[in-house]
């Protein structure tokens, strides 16, 4: 079914392209122990996407000929079809180009500085703890034993970010200033992480994927908590971005593929 | 021939390689072991459960796993990885608790997945000197299964095998 491989790539592209981010504050956090929780994190996400990318590929390389051809754009996918090899997580993650990628604009967006790194942090952990709390319900089983393995790590990143929003919310004039800041300029892609895809919609409806609906209210009762404890106030709803899902990102997307996938491209099939 | 008791005993030689005292049988991420024997040849499945998602000690766990049933004449060595049930600490053996402490890192305090609010914290005992008079520095530390500690007492710094 192609809205699974559809929906199942937007899982493994969010927790790449958040990971791959997370990563970038590698050698650069703000003391030593920040800076080692980030790269845990990243870690934790990178694992994850391994474990969808896998089951996409295995679910790419079942499909007919015919069908593979027209589901990626990208040219380098294109010649391994063309050569009868099959893909492989490494190809997913190295060889498409931004359009053939489905992650939600949020996690692509830069990290400016700490205050913008935690709040793109927080309202994802938020909603990556209560989607991955239903998908352990899915009807398909590599997908809840994915979604059961990885809610024990989001708890801790939950935990992690929302401590720091109380931390900068509560804290001195600047950090307060910093983080409202940033909630002004990020609220506005919060919207997309729960409006549901025609993907999302097809593999709700089978029971396979997570009715978004259900975690609407949650997710906008944590944050108000969250944001209740740290003195800060949760904007009104206003105009959202859409269109990551569908593959129309932001200029930033591009910028993090040329690092992430420079190596592969230039060297390919390069090895460690 | 050879039986799955055989494979327990030579899987206990492998160990973490990032919490060398502690073998995979310790950690509980042995899940099962099948083995079949055809025409003379033996094929060993071994079924291991990753601790988590990124940890990038399970290739090498894999390999070793390999290396050790191979060198002990299995022609065929299968490593399935399992994520369901999801591995937690509530799987560690006791002896693996023991050996974790007596090397120093602080054995998981609690049952399961760190069910505290935030800003909480335990009280891990220290692994040095035994004072429960300790205080979290981060959740995180030098392996993702891991937080970081301080004693107030001895005031030695220490890592907590975190709840999982």
């Amino acid at each position: 079914m192609k809205e699974l491989l559809k929906y199942t790539l937007q899982l493994a592209d969010n927790a790449l392209i958040l990971g791959h981010r997370i990563s970038e504050w590698c050698g650069h956090g703000p003391v030593l122990e920040q800076d080692i929780a980030l790269t845990n994190t990243a870690l934790d996400h990178l694992g994850q996407a391994r474990s969808f990318y896998q089951y996409a590929a295995e679910q790419f390389n079942a499909l007919p000929v015919s069908e593979k051809e027209h589901f990626f754009t990208s040219s380098a996918i294109q010649s391994i079809i063309k050569d009868g090899k099959q893909v492989d997580e490494d190809d997913l993650a190295y060889l498409r180009d931004g359009w053939d990628f489905r992650n939600t604009l949020l996690v692509e967006q830069p990290n400016k500085d700490w205050a913008y790194t935690i709040i793109r942090s927080f309202f994802y952990d938020v909603f990556n703890f209560f989607f991955y709390t239903e998908l352990q319900k899915s009807t398909d089983v590599t997908l809840s034993a994915i979604a059961e393995k990885s809610l024990k790590e989001v708890t801790y990143h939950l935990r992690w970010s929302s401590e720091w929003v109380i931390r900068l919310g509560d804290g001195t004039d600047e950090s307060a200033q910093r983080i409202n800041e940033a909630i002004a300029n990020r609220w506005q892609f919060t919207g997309e992480l729960l409006t549901m895809s025609e993907a999302e919609k097809a593999v709700a409806t089978s029971g396979i994927g997570v009715d978004l609906e259900k975690i609407k209210t949650l997710w906008k009762e944590r944050v108000a908590a969250v944001f209740a404890e740290a003195n800060l106030d949760v904007p009104a709803n206003g105009w959202m971005h859409q269109g990551g899902k569908e593959g129309k990102h932001s200029e930033h997307l591009g910028y993090i593929l040329a690092e992430l996938q420079f190596v592969q491209r230039a060297y390919p099939n390069m090895q460690w | 021939m050879i039986t799955a008791e055989h494979i327990y005993e030579w899987l206990s030689t492998v160990t973490d390689p990032e919490v060398p005292v502690l073998t995979i049988l310790d950690l509980g991420i042995v899940r099962d072991v099948q083995v079949t024997e055809e025409n003379g040849q033996t094929t060993a499945t071994i079924f291991i459960t990753p601790t988590y998602s990124g940890c990038p000690a399970m290739d090498v766990i894999s390999m070793q796993i390999r290396m050790v049933l191979l060198s002990k004449g299995i022609s065929k060595v299968n490593i399935e990885n399992q994520l369901s049930p999801a591995w937690t600490t509530d799987w560690m053996s006791e002896e693996g608790k023991r050996k974790l402490n007596e090397y120093g890192i602080a054995p998981p305090y609690r049952k399961s997945t760190n069910a505290l609010g935030l800003f909480e914290d335990d009280n891990v005992p220290c692994p040095r000197c035994g004072s429960d008079n300790t205080e979290l520095t981060s959740q995180f530390a030098a392996t993702a299964c891991k937080s970081l500690y301080k004693c107030n007492s001895c005031h030695e710094p220490f890592e907590h095998f975190k709840c999982h």
